[in-house]
């Protein structure tokens, strides 16, 4: 058993944005500005740092994934799908009745999620758990976990990051995709977070805060993180909607699932989008 | 119960190097031995019990075997959650033991009762529910338990039935007494006051048969019914609330079972938070949980006047 290849991340997520789309609409699904605020952070993760292997889900020597804001769970089913854990066409299921694929991440019937979330405040400790685990048993496998600014408010998180920063655990990666959106609101007319880097770093925890949407800056944090001998958080600074303009920093995205006019319009923006980066390409 | 817990669980990581005791701060002395001869099988979570819960259960789904230990209700109803979403519905092998079931903290006011959990435990998907009766029950169960698997959750009190050793099986009830005229369903400690009201009994010539039910989930179906089968008047006996424990649990296996007895009633606290302070026996005392009670409830059924006397009691408790 070894890890899959590497594969493209700027041309997965944007994979990853047109299936999300296309899943909220087709399961008139919530959620999909915040499956479209963590696409670049599962690209970079699913294409090129986790070490998984979609012919053995189970591989004791995979890194672990945990999505703990569960409700982009549209995001994680289909990185895994791109990644081969499950056929494409499986996407198509999402939402509808007799899928395995709820709209919170569910680990049920589909290959590769390690933990069902949806509850927020709970993938944290759970990561935790398996980082202390695996280092007791001595293994290099590495554990990510990507919550949501919002999530943020859980205490349990906080008994996490004290715990995790205790023992040290440099084997842990926090991801938080900071889109500055809550369910009602921004996170600064709710509970504010900031100053949100000093929090953790405060915790013990080494931080680094990037652009979300910058697949470099991701890749170069999570190269970071793997030699820090502590447990790190990345901070990644999104854009809730974001590659769909009219879905960009509108909290109404967080309920509304595209359709008809407003479909085809989101689906043409990340076509273009697709376009030009293949034009770029093709440039240089 | 607990030290026989702790000794177990001493013996099985001996065995089995993936147990796992996450304590949640407390065991002050009781977990020496354990830690001095496992230290790299133990860790201190603090004082965070849904963080706790949480580790716990990622360890046991990268290949540990996990206990998680606190006092009352800290370690199940303060992270219920995590029990219900992270453990059970993963399926994750921890097992959950809190000392000071029921009135054991009986002092220590109503935040140190676990009076409500059993029910709430017992209506977790594959969570098994296990209240011993006696330390040398909590060995042996502790042992079946880990052979089972969890999720599981080990409910130890500081009272005992004070019975010899003898044959126990995870998941079995228990005859402890024999009897016709009645029987004593009992979960826990307070089996010993169960085994009093039999003795109060026997002595007016009442045949009072005893069943010990220290496993609550999986519960034996088929053994509960037979002995009300056998015994045409049925009382039941825990230290906890009537909601949803045991007595709620003979009643639906009985009722769906087709068995009706004459007689059917059951001795918890009546929805209610106990404030009383005092020891255990105190406490059962005072909310009608001791032999007294049981035997006086049984009388007032035998009698045929078991409604009225149940009135009366939850007046008394009340006022």
């Amino acid at each position: 058993m070894s890890a899959a290849a590497p594969l493209e991340t700027e041309a997965l997520a944007r994979r990853l944005r047109r299936h999300v789309v296309r899943m909220c609409a087709s399961g008139k699904s919530s959620h999909v500005g915040s499956g479209l605020s963590l696409a670049d952070i599962m690209a970079v993760l699913y294409g090129q740092v986790l070490r998984v292997d979609p012919a053995d889900p189970a591989w004791p020597d995979r890194d672990r994934f945990i999505l703990s804001k569960g409700h982009a769970g549209a995001c994680v089913y289909a990185a895994l799908a791109e990644r081969g854990f499950m056929p494409l066409s499986v996407l198509e299921t999402h939402y509808r009745n007799g899928s395995v694929l709820s709209g919170h991440v569910n680990h049920k019937g589909v290959p590769g999620v390690e933990v069902s979330t949806g509850s927020l405040g709970h993938g944290l400790g759970v990561g935790t758990g398996m980082a202390l685990q695996l280092r007791r048993m001595g293994g290099r496998q590495r554990v990510y976990v990507a919550l949501s600014d919002g999530e943020c408010d859980e205490g349990s998180n906080w008994e996490a990051a004290l715990f995790a920063a205790h023992h040290r655990l440099s084997n842990l990666c926090a991801v938080i995709d900071y889109n500055k959106l809550q369910a009602l609101t921004s996170i600064a007319d709710t509970l504010g977070l900031e100053p949100f880097a000093d929090k953790w770093r405060a915790f013990g925890w080494s931080v680094a805060e990037l652009d979300g949407h910058d697949h470099a800056a991701l890749k170069a944090a999570f190269a970071a993180a793997a030699l820090d001998d502590r447990p790190t958080c990345v901070i990644a600074h999104t854009v809730k909607g974001r590659g769909v303009s009219f879905m960009e920093n509108q909290v109404l995205w967080h309920y509304r699932a595209p359709a008809g006019e407003e479909l085809a319009a989101a689906l043409a923006e990340l076509d273009l989008a697709d376009q030009e980066a293949a034009m770029e390409t093709a440039d240089a | 119960m607990r030290d026989s817990f702790i000794r177990a669980l001493t013996d099985l990581a001996a065995e089995d190097p993936r147990v796992m005791l996450v304590s949640g701060d407390l065991g002050f002395s009781v977990l020496d031995d354990f830690i001095a001869r496992f230290p790299d099988a133990y860790v201190n979570a603090g004082v965070a019990e849904q963080n706790m819960t949480a580790v716990a259960c990622g360890m046991a789904l990268t290949g540990a075997r996990a206990y998680t230990y606190s006092i009352a209700n800290f370690p199940t109803l303060r992270c219920l959650e995590q029990l219900r979403n992270d453990v059970c519905y993963h399926r994750a092998d921890v097992t959950v033991v809190a000392v000071g079931g029921g009135f054991s903290y009986g002092q220590l006011g109503m935040s140190h009762f676990a009076t409500e959990d059993l029910a709430i435990l017992r209506a977790l998907p594959e969570m098994t529910v296990v209240a011993p009766s006696d330390p040398w029950q909590a060995y042996v169960l502790t042992c079946q338990m880990h052979a089972r698997g969890g999720p599981g959750y080990l409910r130890l009190d500081k009272g005992q039935a004070g019975l010899a050793p003898g044959p126990v099986t995870l998941g079995r009830v228990r005859t402890v007494r024999d009897g016709d005229d009645a029987v004593i369903f009992a979960v826990g400690g307070i089996l010993s006051e169960a085994l009093g009201a039999a003795e109060l009994l026997a002595a007016e010539g009442v045949g009072v048969r005893v069943v010990e039910v220290h496993t609550l989930k999986p519960f034996d179906v088929e053994g509960v019914r037979a002995a009300a089968r056998a015994c045409p008047y049925v009382l039941t006996l825990e230290e906890h609330s009537i909601v949803g424990g045991l007595g709620g649990a003979v009643a639906e296996a009985c009722l769906e079972g087709g068995v009706a007895p004459r007689g059917f009633s059951r001795i918890g606290l009546r929805d209610l938070y106990p404030s009383e302070v005092g020891d255990q026996a105190h406490l059962r005392a005072h909310y009608g949980l001791d032999r007294h009670a049981a035997a006086a409830r049984l009388r007032a059924m035998l009698d045929g006047h078991a409604v009225r006397a149940l009135e009366s009691e939850r007046n008394l408790v009340g006022a």
